[in-house]
């Protein structure tokens, strides 16, 4: 309180000053420039901690701005409106007593789509990993997804060459596969691979089609899969023992939605029908929904922390870099002892002697602040041109970083300025 | 000059530091005037309170007690602001080690009072000009572009010289002018301040120096806090007449 009365008084009356036209600005200005001028390298040392934390702090959230645009246009990516269906546990066999209900099976995606209203598309996914062989090229450990005839209208996904599985394949388990672009040039280089064989596992495939790149999304290289007819995965890779009863288990149920805007609609509609298939109540459900809204909402909040951290750090070297202007100023305070005392002889007030010292803090925070933002906005240029990192330079965070660059100078130049107008004049004069 | 009025005029001022009894009475009761026009030395040894004087005469203190009219102004209650707007318009210093700016034009050097002078009396625009006029008066017209370390001692007094006529003041104070100077470089100063004298400039010179002394009309000899006595030099320098 007592503090922002304090303030609220320098305020006013420096604003006073100003109006009065006590001493010219111009003036001011020009002896604060040759103040700086005069001492170069002295002056650029002291500028460096807040060049460093005016470029940090645009380079830092460049980086977590282009990481959470790359993130959020990947997911958009991949299609919008997009419900995940996925079981609460995967184990084969007939539930224990702790498990209630049958789990995600394949029937459910048939019911989804025909009892739901507002329901565009529904597409089923079956994950496994095997060993790949090409002729004399074996990969192992190579995911296997195994999914519906519209899966690439689902996940918006194009095939380059070639062409995806139809129904006929997915009702006569037809072995055949679609290779993800990279997984394709690593079996066989530049050739083209449909209408070759590959040997997943113990069984061999006729490759009739390869996706175009799409990327990695969150952990999942959507580049490197092996895409196979769902009914062909678990006939002969994830077969479940009681299938004949219970369905073939499934991972994942995708769900795209007509009407965005009916989407929670959707979700509950959704829930029930799963509850009443599966025999659970809704407190206890075996299975879980999520959509494309709460993947993206998580990872902007990973970011948003990661976002926050990266602004203390850099707040933190500002302030550093602040502390070194007032170092730099106190000594400069000193060394000028005479000079501010022939200012005062000549008829310099206290104010305007605060006001020198203080415009120089303050211009050697904003030099430091221009030239901070040249280093980083280049430097984030120089990290998206190099590295694999994206970035993206916020307007927003160049403000920031240069309206805390001036404010640092003129926190840190109040205490020297302040010191130097105190100065009795006869005592300065008589200063060695 | 015509009418001659009075520039300082003080009256039993007083000035002690410190309190109580660990108090020093530096200034004690000392009560003087100067006319305009007067060119004044004012002599003692040190402790004697000529350097306290000098200071409250420059507007750079103000008495503890007694009043000090400047220029028919009382200036003994003023401020510190107050004071720094009187110490602007009305004195000019001239000190002992010049105390010009270092690596500033003497045209700069010389132009920085009227950075703070508050009435705007001249234009920015008129500032150099000013200045360049005043360089001349004091015989550095062709050295208006050097800086203080390019110049002699006798032309950077020159320079503080011009520094303290430019915004016209009332009086000179000069706190040892020679002090720092060759005997030839100083009788230089020395002709140059009695120049200004005869153009009618008001000036107190601060001094040990009895040959300093000599130039002046008027001796004041101060001697532990008070006037000890006053001389009217009969016998002027030769170069003063």
């Amino acid at each position: 309180m007592a503090i922002s009365i304090r303030w609220y008084i320098t305020v006013n009356a420096i604003h006073w000053r100003i109006k009065k036209g006590t001493m010219n600005i111009a003036e001011v200005m020009r002896i604060s420039w040759e103040a700086v001028g005069k001492n170069k390298v002295r002056s650029l040392l002291t500028m460096l901690g807040i060049i460093i934390g005016v470029a940090a702090v645009i380079i830092m959230i460049a980086v977590s701005n282009g990481t959470a645009s790359a993130i959020a246009s990947q997911i958009t990516s991949l299609g919008s409106n997009l419900i995940f269906i996925t079981p609460n546990f995967t184990r084969n066999g007939p539930a224990t007593a702790a498990q209630t209900g049958t789990g995600l099976v394949f029937t459910d995606a048939a019911a989804i789509q025909q009892s739901v209203p507002n329901v565009a598309g529904v597409s089923v996914e079956q994950g496994t990993t095997e060993t790949v062989k090409a002729g004399a090229v074996s990969l192992s450990s190579i995911s296997i997804l195994g999914t519906l005839p519209d899966f690439p209208t689902v996940r918006s996904m194009t095939v380059a060459t070639g062409a995806f599985f139809a129904a006929s394949d997915q009702n006569n388990k037809t072995k055949v596969a679609v290779l993800g672009p990279e997984l394709a040039q690593q079996l066989f280089g530049t050739a083209d691979p449909v209408g070759q064989t590959v040997q997943v596992g113990n069984f061999y495939l006729d490759v009739i089609g390869v996706f175009a790149p799409k990327g990695t999304v969150g952990s999942v290289d959507y580049d490197a899969r092996l895409y196979l007819p769902l009914a062909t995965v678990l006939q002969y890779y994830t077969p479940s023992r009681f299938a004949r009863f219970l369905g073939q288990r499934v991972q994942t149920i995708y769900v795209t939605v007509a009407n965005p805007k009916l989407m929670s609609d959707t979700i509950d509609q959704i829930t029930l029908l799963l509850d009443q298939r599966h025999g659970v109540s809704a407190a206890t459900p075996d299975f879980t929904i999520t959509t494309q809204q709460n993947i993206i909402s998580t990872q902007e909040s990973t970011t948003a922390a990661f976002r926050s951290l990266l602004a203390w750090v850099a707040g933190i070297s500002l302030i550093v870099g602040g502390i070194g202007i007032m170092n730099i100023m106190l000594v400069s305070v000193t060394e000028r002892t005479r000079e501010i005392g022939l200012r005062q002889s000549v008829g310099a007030t206290p104010n305007d002697i605060r006001w020198q010292f203080l415009s120089e803090a303050l211009l050697l925070s904003i030099i430091g602040g221009l030239i901070g933002i040249l280093v980083g906005v280049g430097g984030s240029w120089l990290f998206g041109a190099v590295g694999t990192m994206k970035t993206v330079v916020a307007p927003s965070s160049i403000f920031l970083a240069f309206f805390s660059a001036a404010a640092v100078g003129a926190f840190f130049g109040f205490y020297p300025a302040n010191q130097a107008a105190l100065l009795d004049p006869i005592d300065a004069l008589r200063h060695e | 000059m015509n009418a001659t009025r009075t520039v300082i005029s003080t009256t039993d001022l007083t000035k002690t530091y410190g309190m109580g009894d660990a108090s020093v009475v530096a200034l004690d009761h000392v009560s003087l005037e100067v006319q305009s026009g007067e060119l004044v030395a004012i002599m003692g040894p040190s402790g004697s309170g000529k350097s306290t004087l000098m200071n409250i005469l420059g507007c750079l203190s103000t008495p503890t007690s007694g009043e000090y009219c400047l220029d028919g102004q009382d200036v003994s209650g003023l401020n510190k602001v107050e004071l720094a707007g009187i110490r602007n318009t009305k004195i000019g210093y001239i000190f002992q080690s010049y105390n010009l700016l270092a690596r500033t034009s003497a045209l700069r050097n010389v132009i920085l009072p009227l950075v703070y002078d508050r009435s705007h009396k001249h234009t920015r625009e008129e500032w150099e000009q000013l200045a360049k006029d005043m360089l001349e008066r004091v015989g550095l017209g062709d050295r208006m572009d050097h800086q203080p370390q390019e110049l002699s001692g006798g032309q950077q007094q020159r320079v503080a010289i011009a520094r303290a006529l430019i915004t016209d003041p009332v009086m000179i104070i000069a706190d040892e002018p020679t002090g720092n100077l060759d005997s030839h470089s100083g009788e230089e100063i020395m002709k140059l301040l009695l120049k200004l004298h005869d153009q009618g400039a008001t000036i107190v010179i601060v001094t040990h120096d009895p040959v300093v002394a000599q130039y002046t009309q008027r001796v004041i000899h101060l001697k532990d806090g008070h006037i000890d006595s006053v001389v009217h030099n009969s016998q002027r320098h030769p170069l003063a007449d």
